[in-house]
């Protein structure tokens, strides 16, 4: 045991670290300027993302409540990098924010509940750190404190989030009846299919899919999605979408191996749902952000299709596509946040003639997208090949052909942004905006992402080597 | 020789021109990172040559292997036979003649030439490909510069074109998609799964499982050359692109889909395409019909030579569809022919187009007496096109309905008579539209003032014409090229009759 705790809870520990630095400045005397603030930020940021890549090891920490391996810290080194992005990225919006420090604090707060959960070996631990991520999220939605949307998109957050996590404790609870126990290694000996536990299981997986936004669980997504400022937003789509998601495999990968068959046919449905709902409301969308959400929705459809394989695969592909996601949604919504902190323009019709006053933007915008669609050469074709080519191994090719033909769709709004961008004229464009120095760092960093993590083979290799699969 | 270098050359050239300053520095580098790809194309039939010539007769040459994602067995795997030779030859000539019929880009250059460059990598990349997984990586790449070409520079209703023709190719790739997995998941080597087309081609796949999937990787390929019903955007988009545009997407793009026809549908599902043939010879048999009937109906040059185009690929999928050697041969050879063929009728309908301002066959007139080399070379592309002797097209629809009437069928026999007389209505739309706009008085005083080509515009046109004079004097050479590669598939055809 001995200093075990300190070592194992590594990234953990830096997280808490930064929050106290920022608590300190807080409470100090000295008035900090915000430009200061956010460097240092930025640059603990960028500390903390660092120091999770070295000296890592594997364990388990008080009777199996904690425990961490490669594959854990891979997990949790790609939120920081997605921390670390939006951190860059909001520094146009947050210039001239009253409160940057108590932003960064409950952002920080949600990290640390996402790197608990993500560890967590026993479902009351899972639902702790779950809690810790979700409702300091709440807080962050309403941080537009002038406009009545963002506190429209705090509270229905705060609902739909307490009634998700009803019902997971109910779930939890029913399994914890059902069994005697909360630990997952000791969980998948007791269960063996019994109606009862199915309706726990369900009850779990409807959790999940609130927080993943699967349909039907999404209905809160697009309003808090727009109310939300658009860092939030990237956030909410990104970093806590990803935190769930990699529990959601683990979850299913080991625990609920025994119902393997039952969890299937409950993915293929809410995959072929929330593909097709996800693709068709995007369609329809005018405002950016809302038409992200409605995206992202029918991307959690393809990475569900990951899922089904329940192969070693299958998880690999998770957390690839996850990381090129991270990558491909933060470059599109970078700009979207910096356009809409500058000149609060966030629909489609006002990026009409982008390309002529911001080149550099636009192509960013475009090649994210072409990202999200799964175009070569951009990472993102291969993330969704290697989910599609995951569910495949199941033998299921009418989820395949739904598959495929969901990504037609999805090209089809995907090009209409496009479109707007590079085809339609505008008198009116806007204007040619100055980009900070951050800002465009992230960018850089989001399209060397997008540009380098498909191609270079060994990322994946890499993943694919830390997988466990069944 | 390495093989890569097809796909770096384009790629370093277009990552070159984002550093250009000005339409001169963009067009010089284009040009001469084309005129690199063209003699690496024509060093790469040479040394193909000489291996051959020196007894090497294994199937590909100038393999490489490398392993791409290991855990799950994706390769990058290259290496070329003579179909694959004949049709970068082809990529290279459309490329260069491309970089010159756009001399005077003058709207966003940079962005032209960077997408033009970046289609010809992906077309590179796609017939060098040897591992499935690769070659749909490639052939999805040239997706989005298309969208953008017709998009961004095109005319009339480019965007309605453009998102169409994104869409039904996507939706093509697609049906690949789930061709590929299909396959993928079927084959066994040693308990493993296989993207190599090599190993897929020399383990039997079950007849049930081939029949399953060769129609999603057949549709899809077949998408990408218009094969009927499934051509709508093929007129839209050929004449909505901006000249090079139209010519890459004739000319290379096109091809694509036939290459994948037979180099993935049939050559690797070799039962399914005996089970399939006669669908397959239905559709080709309607769309050469229905494509030449739809052209007599059309008054828009680029309209015109769009729905050729698909009565021209109709030969394409004929030739496969009928499955022996001579029909298969002719249809690399038409793919060929086609592509130089349509790649030369879309630069001079450009030609024509940047002076007059119309493509309408109605207001056109007398232009021989006033431009009278682009007239010329616009009346050999039409000579091409309705197969005069001398010229490519008479060659490779000639091999073609050779092969055709060598199936004994009655019914195949049917489908060739009535592909035959397609020509004559190709006939009668060629000789039309040229006299109408290039013969007569001259329809507007206008016309009177207009200069001749450049000599960019001649050298593009020239290119394409010894291209197309080559394999029409000489046709043998391409023959030869071809026939080594196309036994290949024919003997795997053959395997197939002879289990059955």
């Amino acid at each position: 045991m001995g200093l075990d705790f300190l070592i194992l809870m590594k990234q953990e520990w830096a997280v808490i670290a930064i929050l106290f630095i920022l608590l300190f400045i807080k409470v100090g005397s000295k008035e900090w300027n915000n430009e200061n603030i956010l460097n240092l930020v930025n640059v603990l940021l960028l500390a903390n993302f660092v120091a999770g890549l070295f000296g890592n090891r594997d364990g388990i920490l008080f009777n199996e409540m904690f425990k961490t391996n490669q594959l854990i810290v891979t997990e949790k080194n790609i939120l920081s990098l997605g921390t670390y992005i939006i951190a860059l990225q909001s520094y146009s919006w947050l210039k001239n924010h009253k409160h940057v420090l108590e932003f960064y604090m409950l952002l920080l707060s949600t990290l640390l509940g996402m790197f608990y959960m993500i560890s967590a070996g026993n479902l009351l631990m899972f639902y702790l750190g779950l809690e810790l991520s979700s409702i300091p999220l709440a807080a962050l939605a309403n941080f537009d404190l002038e406009k009545r949307k963002s506190s429209e998109a705090a509270f229905k957050f705060i609902i739909s989030s307490a009634f998700s996590s009803g019902l997971l404790l109910f779930g939890i609870s029913l399994v914890y009846g059902l069994t005697g126990t909360l630990t997952f290694s000791d969980l998948s000996q007791h269960l063996n299919g019994s109606p009862l536990q199915i309706f726990a299981f369900i009850l779990l997986i409807a959790g999940f899919s609130f927080k993943i936004s699967a349909v039907p669980f999404h209905l809160w997504t697009a309003d808090v999605y727009e109310g939300s400022p658009v860092t939030v937003t990237s956030y909410f789509s990104v970093i806590s979408k990803a935190a769930v998601l990699f529990v959601l495999v683990t979850v299913l990968y080991t625990v609920f191996k025994p119902l393997a068959i039952t969890w299937y046919n409950i993915l293929y449905v809410l995959s072929v749902l929330t593909m097709v709902i996800g693709n068709l409301f995007a369609i329809r969308q005018r405002n950016l952000k809302r038409f992200l959400a409605f995206s992202s929705i029918a991307q959690v459809g393809f990475i569900l299709i990951g899922i089904t394989g329940s192969s070693h695969a299958g998880s690999a592909s998770v957390v690839y596509f996850v990381l090129i996601y991270t990558f491909s949604n933060l470059g599109a919504f970078g700009v979207i946040s910096l356009v809409s902190a500058i000149t609060g323009k966030e629909h489609i019709e006002d990026y009409k003639g982008f390309y002529k006053s911001n080149p550099f933007l636009s192509w960013v915008l475009a090649i994210s997208l072409f990202s999200l669609a799964g175009i070569p050469p951009t990472a993102g074709f291969f993330g969704k090949f290697f989910l599609i080519m995951a569910g495949a191994g199941q033998g299921n090719y009418l989820l395949i052909i739904i598959a495929a033909i969901n990504m037609i769709v999805s090209l089809y709004y995907y090009l209409k942004v496009v479109k707007a961008i590079f085809m339609d004229a505008n008198e009116h464009p806007i204007e040619k905006l100055r980009i900070p120095p951050s800002p465009r760092l992230a960018f850089y960093i989001c399209i060397a992402g997008i540009l380098l993590t498909g191609l270079m083979s060994y990322v994946y290799e890499y993943i694919f080597s830390l997988s466990t699969g069944f | 020789m390495n093989l890569s270098l097809l796909i770096i050359l384009p790629l370093v050239t277009a990552m070159a021109v984002l550093f250009c300053k000005g339409l001169k520095q963009v067009r010089t580098v284009s040009l001469i990172g084309a005129s690199a790809q063209f003699l690496s194309a024509l060093g790469l039939l040479w040394v193909y040559w000489k291996e051959r010539a020196a007894g090497n007769n294994s199937q590909f040459l100038f393999d490489f292997n490398y392993t791409w994602f290991a855990p799950l067995k994706i390769h990058y795997h290259i290496g070329v036979d003579g179909i694959s030779v004949a049709m970068i030859l082809l990529t290279a000539f459309v490329v260069i003649a491309g970089v010159l019929v756009s001399w005077t880009q003058e709207t966003l250059n940079k962005e032209f030439f960077f997408l033009l460059l970046f289609l010809s990598v992906g077309a590179y990349g796609y017939f060098i490909s040897l591992d499935i997984f690769t070659l749909f990586f490639f052939l999805e790449v040239a997706v989005i510069p298309k969208f953008l070409l017709i998009g961004i520079w095109g005319s009339g209703k480019k965007e309605y074109s453009a998102m169409k023709l994104a869409l039904m190719l996507m939706a093509g790739s697609s049906l690949v998609l789930v061709g590929l997995l299909g396959l993928y998941y079927n084959t066994n080597l040693d308990g493993a799964h296989s993207f190599d087309l090599v190993e897929i081609s020399r383990m039997h796949i079950d007849t049930a499982v081939q029949n399953l999937f060769f129609p999603f990787a057949f549709i899809g390929f077949g998408i990408f050359t218009a094969l009927f019903p499934f051509h709508t955007w093929v007129p839209d988009g050929h004449s909505s692109a901006p000249t090079a545009a139209s010519m890459f997407l004739a000319g290379i793009s096109m091809k694509l889909g036939g290459y994948g026809c037979l180099r993935v549908a049939t050559y690797l599902m070799p039962d399914a395409a005996h089970h399939y043939a006669p669908v397959i010879i239905l559709l080709a048999t309607i769309a050469i019909i229905y494509g030449a009937f739809a052209t007599m109906m059309q008054k828009d040059l680029k309209y015109i030579n769009a729905y050729s185009s698909v009565s021209h690929c109709g030969f394409v999928l004929l030739g496969i569809g009928m499955l022996t050697q001579t029909s298969i041969t002719g249809a690399v050879m038409q793919m060929v022919s086609h592509g130089l063929m349509t790649a030369l009728f879309f630069a001079a309908i450009g030609m024509i187009y940047s002076r007059t301002h119309t493509r309408m066959v109605e207001q056109l007139g007398g232009l021989l007496k006033v431009i009278p080399f682009i007239s010329t070379v616009f009346v050999i592309a039409g000579l091409c096109s309705l197969g005069l002797p001398g010229f490519s097209g008479f060659v490779a629809e000639m091999t073609v309905f050779m092969g055709s009437w060598q199936n004994p069928d009655k019914w195949y026999r049917l489908a060739t008579i009535l592909s035959c007389a397609s020509i004559v209505v190709t006939a009668v739309y060629i000789l039309r539209a040229a006299g109408r706009s290039l013969m007569g008085v001259v329809a507007n005083n206008q016309y009177n003032q207009l200069t001749d080509a450049t000599w960019n515009e001649r050298l593009a046109a020239g290119l394409l014409i010894i291209g197309i004079v080559a394999i029409g004097i000489a046709p043998f050479w391409l023959y030869q090229l071809i026939t080594p590669g196309t036994e290949f598939i024919m003997q795997q055809v053959g395997k197939a009759v002879s289990l059955k």
